[in-house]
């Protein structure tokens, strides 16, 4: 079983938001409209966060992409109280969005931020409502459920149905998210951690190599390679 | 004890009034607190139809007024517990003019305490599904099992000590409407005060008053540990746990004793909720409140003194930040006020402690919004200010459910007796005995 893990190469990435911008065509997250998204209920499931350290004038400022991590301990995943979200055997953190009671425990239990909230009914401007991905696994989501984030499983799924039409076995090469496929700067990376000889388990031991908040002892699957 | 036929006992009088006749107050009362329950209701509908984003919550702030409502109400539940369960199994007499009174607080706390959990859900349609597909990993889960089983256990040992009160019920108040002698017949299961029956009586609420109270001792450990388990700033704290409890013990005689100030003005009960009462309770409420502020005082020297960035960021919210304002009417809520009001004898009087549990109560609500929100506002990623700000919905949600508390206790009492009418009995009966001995052994010597 493959074990799905992502790398984004912080020298290569320019913020382009790009990213961000592929992940909503591709799962249909709602636009929030400019209050709502001043009050913090943007849906964006790829996010490209600013990070500064130091004080005025010695700032740094680093722009770093923050998809869902699906980490392997995850704390969402122990607090649902109705197993609406779970952990599959390929290591994809995946929400059930029939079971979701809305509770947001998970959201409240992410140390990376990475859950959203459906506050309203999901709505779209007239120019990107013909334009939603019409798979079914990416419907829009009703209003009280929590969602985030899923390494595309649709496009996985798509993938190995195309490799079965095909008559042939699917590589784990065969299937990339959407921000992967769209980043500007190739900065970013998928594959399977527990192959030694995929990309992102070579790049993910690199001595640049480094994840958010690994003190909290989530073991997140997105590595960052250090900037310099 | 059986009462003699024919002749009420002033103790029988005085707590049958308010069963036989309502007055034009207490429907003025009803009406106001029925116009802001329905406002309560208008603004919940509203939530269910255009969703949660009609409160103030947004990213990273997904918790605020109601979770801190149900905090608070699962908190005063243990009015009950304490006065009725602690102070039955230590033989404290004093009690029993104010067991009933405790025993429904902590009964319609815990009503409304769940409501607030369905409030919050983004699908409250699937309220069943925490029964349905619920997994013990979740604190949740721990919740509703322990918040479950306390509330059966509260209605028992609401209802128990009541059977003898219900008998003297089917048999004084042969004038009161049908329904009502059919309900107290039903309900009184045939007792007639044999000392047989007592016997398994006092078994029965022995048992009760000995469980319950660990069962409320987890309540509250839980409900904590729905913060305290997660590794957010300022709630992943190993003391949460007691700090709730305490806090609850705490909130809950500060309810208990607004309610019982009430109904002893408006029901004349003031010859047995007397100065003993509220001079006892009083020093409890006083001891409580040195408890919560020696809990508080450790949370925060513990988590300022060391330099952990992201509880830092917390704690300097709660204490110069926009939380501060918050912080200092905690304080003097919780400290200042009743310190003040309950170190002297004479301020331990009706008056002086419903002052005091008024500031108590206010002072223990914003400590659970203090803990919910700030946290929340400073999450340790770090790259974003939060700010969270309620929205007339909250208000209103939080306002409607202090009305129907308060609805649903006062509707209680005007079925059922509001002060244990065989315990006081039982209490008069034991201290006459005493008088008597003392006098006896006096005039021996």
């Amino acid at each position: 079983m493959p074990r799905w893990g992502m790398v984004i190469d912080l020298d290569k990435c320019f913020a382009c938001q790009s990213c961000t911008a592929a992940c909503r065509m591709e799962n249909n997250t709602p636009v929030a409209g400019k209050q709502q998204a001043n009050m913090g209920r943007a849906i964006l499931w790829n996010e490209v966060l600013p990070f500064s350290e130091g004080d005025y004038p010695n700032v740094v400022e680093t722009m770093i992409p923050r998809p869902c991590m699906h980490c392997d301990d995850p704390a969402c995943v122990k607090v649902c109280p109705v197993q609406a979200t779970y952990r599959n055997e390929e290591g994809t953190v995946l929400i059930d969005y029939e079971r979701c009671i809305g509770c947001r425990f998970c959201t409240v239990a992410c140390p990376f931020q990475a859950r959203y909230f459906n506050w309203f009914t999901p709505e779209w401007p007239e120019a990107l409502r013909a334009h939603l991905n019409p798979d079914r696994e990416v419907a829009p989501r009703p209003k009280g459920v929590v969602e985030k984030c899923t390494f595309c499983v649709q496009r996985l799924r798509k993938a190995r149905e195309a490799a079965q039409a095909e008559g042939r076995t699917f590589a784990a090469t065969d299937y990339v998210p959407a921000c992967v496929e769209t980043c500007t700067g190739h900065a970013r990376y998928f594959g399977d951690l527990d192959d030694p000889r995929s990309l992102v388990s070579q790049l993910a031991a690199s001595p640049r190599a480094f994840r958010l908040q690994e003190e909290m002892g989530t073991k997140p699957k997105v590595y960052y390679l250090k900037e310099g | 004890m059986n009462p003699i036929p024919g002749r009420e006992s002033n103790l029988e009088r005085t707590v049958l009034n308010p069963l036989r006749r309502t007055s034009m107050q207490f429907y003025f009362i009803l009406a106001g607190l029925g116009l802001v329950f329905a406002f309560g209701v208008a603004a919940l509908i509203n939530q269910w139809w255009l969703g949660l984003g009609v409160t103030g919550l947004s990213r990273p702030v997904y918790w605020g007024i109601y979770l801190t409502n149900f905090v608070f109400f699962i908190g005063i539940s243990h009015a009950g517990t304490l006065i009725s369960a602690i102070l039955r199994v230590t033989q404290a007499e004093w009690r029993r003019p104010i067991t009933r009174i405790a025993e429904a607080i902590t009964f319609f706390a815990l009503i409304l305490g769940l409501l607030q959990i369905w409030i919050d859900m983004g699908r409250p349609e699937r309220i069943l599904f925490p029964f349905l597909y619920g997994r013990f990993q979740s604190p949740f889960l721990w919740d509703f099992t322990c918040v479950g089983v306390y509330l059966m256990s509260s209605m028992l040992y609401l209802y128990l000590p009541m059977i003898p009160d219900l008998a003297r019920m089917r048999d004084r108040m042969t004038d009161a409407p049908r329904w009502r002698r059919w309900l107290y017949s039903a309900m009184s299961l045939g007792w007639h005060g044999s000392s047989e029956q007592h016997r398994r009586l006092e078994v029965g609420i022995g048992i009760m008053a000995i469980v319950i109270i660990p069962v409320a001792v987890s309540v509250h450990t839980v409900v904590s540990w729905i913060f305290g388990m997660t590794m957010q700033p300022m709630w992943h704290s190993t003391i949460l746990g007691p700090y709730f409890v305490v806090g609850a013990i705490f909130s809950g005689i500060a309810m208990l004793f607004v309610f019982m100030t009430l109904l002893r003005r408006a029901w004349h009960f003031e010859k047995w909720i007397a100065e003993k009462q509220y001079d006892y309770l009083g020093i409890l409420l006083l001891v409580m409140s040195a408890f919560w502020g020696y809990f508080t005082l450790a949370e925060f020297l513990t988590t300022g003194y060391a330099t952990l960035t992201n509880e830092r960021a917390v704690l300097q919210a709660k204490l110069a930040g926009e939380y501060a304002p918050a912080f200092w009417v905690m304080l003097a809520g919780n400290l200042i006020v009743p310190s003040a009001i309950l170190i002297r004898r004479k301020g331990r009087t009706p008056t002086g402690t419903f002052i005091a549990s008024l500031s108590v109560l206010v002072g223990m609500w914003v400590e659970r919004f203090l803990i919910v929100a700030p946290s929340l506002t400073r999450p340790s990623l770090g790259f974003m200010p939060a700010v969270y700000a309620p929205s007339l919905t909250e208000a209103a949600i939080t306002a409607g459910s202090l009305a129907l508390f308060a609805l649903l206790f006062l509707l209680f009492f005007k079925v059922f007796p509001a002060m244990s009418v065989w315990e006081v009995e039982e209490g008069e009966t034991i201290e006459a005995v005493r008088r008597k001995a003392r006098e006896l052994a006096q005039a021996a010597d």
